[in-house]
């Protein structure tokens, strides 16, 4: 990389310390940027470099770990899946998501948004309780039933979709757009059994229903996940459950035992190795 | 040690106005809601004229009527008939995808990422067309003088 490359790009990093200040405000860096520098690139060289104290939440630094959301230039994205030179501006604004509280410069408290998820019970759920304690083999499932949940099982919490709905924005009681889909992707999932159980939680004023389809959510989602289609679904769940059009889904059974395995096959004489 | 309490930082009502960077679908659903309030606003209104002033004898009708041929009222029933066009069928468009239709099974995330309602923003352009040519149609009724 030559000098040439580099560039300056200023930083606008909303910064707030409860101890200290009484509301946020914005402090200005200058940051060195070259073609596929990131944002959180941008943010670590702060730290490093500029401001010691510059709080963020950061882990993996490739879009898995879900830590690094925060809201660039009134957009929500996670900082190392986000290119500087995307924005084709001089000047970043970097805030903490929006609809969730903030405990110190960009890191927000994220317990209620996991309290939530983990109330509509992410798990699977089956009624025979000796199995479950003591398995004994795996559900099955074939590929096609796996396929109609497939894409909402990549979630990685990272809180975007929540700063991204305005129905999570004015409505602070509304389970959100990642807990409801994640509460399809487990009813949908014949493997479990649990539908009845999640039904009651969702089925509220503050659950499905609150969801008007305004698609941010799927939008901003980093990974592709579509929130607002599981949700639509599970609505079509529940309006079918409620008026008796429902089918009912089968639950997938226990693997069989294996009674005989197959032959090795042997490998072919080109990948053998000389002795 | 001195427990901090986390800042709280929801957007409120300016959340749902502040459509910002998104896309369309986020467009139609704030112009959605003010479509609402605003037939909201005109059935209260209309209900307030013919009980309230009509229950007051002619004089008090018929100096209502007077007002209302004001050309700022011809464009306010125009706006309502308008927001009745966009609301009744943008609403049709959100009772078939909020029951699940018209939105595609779910499939694999490949980048780059196309939700369920991108996928289908073909069709939700052609009901928006459909609302133009019929806004434009009662415009030339209304405003500009009709057949």
């Amino acid at each position: 990389m030559t000098e040439d490359s580099i560039k300056q790009i200023t930083l606008k990093v909303q910064r707030y310390n409860p101890e200290q200040d009484s509301t946020p405000h914005f402090q200005e860096f200058l940051v060195p940027v070259s073609r596929g520098t990131t944002v959180l690139e941008g943010l670590l060289y702060i730290k490093e470099n500029l401001d010691s104290t510059l709080t963020f939440r950061t882990s993996c630094r490739m879009a898995i770990c879900g830590s690094c959301g925060m809201l660039i230039n009134n957009y929500p994205h996670l900082a190392c899946h986000t290119q500087i030179e995307e924005f084709h501006s001089d000047t970043l604004t970097i805030k903490p998501l929006p609809n969730l509280p903030i405990l110190k410069d960009l890191v927000t408290d994220l317990i209620p948004f996991f309290n939530t998820h983990k109330s509509i019970k992410p798990y699977t759920i089956r009624h025979e309780t000796e199995e479950m304690e003591n398995p004994t083999a795996e559900f099955t499932q074939t590929p096609q039933e796996l396929e109609t949940f497939l894409q909402f099982t990549y979630c990685v919490k990272c809180g975007i979709c929540i700063s991204a709905c305005p129905t999570s924005a004015s409505d602070k009681l509304f389970l959100g757009p990642q807990a409801l889909a994640q509460c399809y992707r487990y009813c949908a999932d014949n493997r479990d059994e649990g539908w009845q159980e999640r039904f009651l939680l969702v089925d509220t004023d503050h659950g499905v229903w609150h969801c008007h389809l305004a698609g941010a959510c799927s939008e901003a989602c980093p990974k592709g996940l579509d929130p607002a289609l599981a949700i639509q679904l599970l609505k079509r769940r529940l309006t079918s459950q409620a008026i008796g059009l429902r089918k009912k889904q089968q639950s997938s059974p226990v693997a069989s035992p294996i009674t005989e395995t197959k032959a090795k096959v042997p490998f072919p004489e080109f990948t053998a190795k000389e002795s | 040690m001195k427990q901090m309490q986390p800042r709280q930082n929801y957007l409120g009502p300016g959340g749902w106005v502040w459509a910002g960077k998104y896309k369309l679908e986020r467009y139609l659903y704030l112009l959605h809601r003010i479509t609402g309030l605003g037939i909201l606003l005109f059935l209260i209104l209309h209900l307030c004229m013919t009980t309230i002033f009509r229950i007051q004898g002619q004089d008090v009708w018929e100096a209502t009527m007077a007002l209302l041929h004001n050309p700022w009222f011809k464009i306010g029933e125009y706006l309502v008939c308008a927001a009745f066009i966009y609301h009744a069928l943008n609403g049709l468009r959100l009772i078939l995808q909020e029951l699940g239709f018209a939105l595609g099974r779910p499939t694999p995330p490949v980048y780059p990422y196309k939700d369920a309602l991108r996928k289908k923003r073909p069709w939700t352009i052609a009901m928006i067309a459909v609302i133009a040519i019929l806004a434009l149609v009662f415009f030339y009724d209304f405003i500009v003088g009709g057949w």
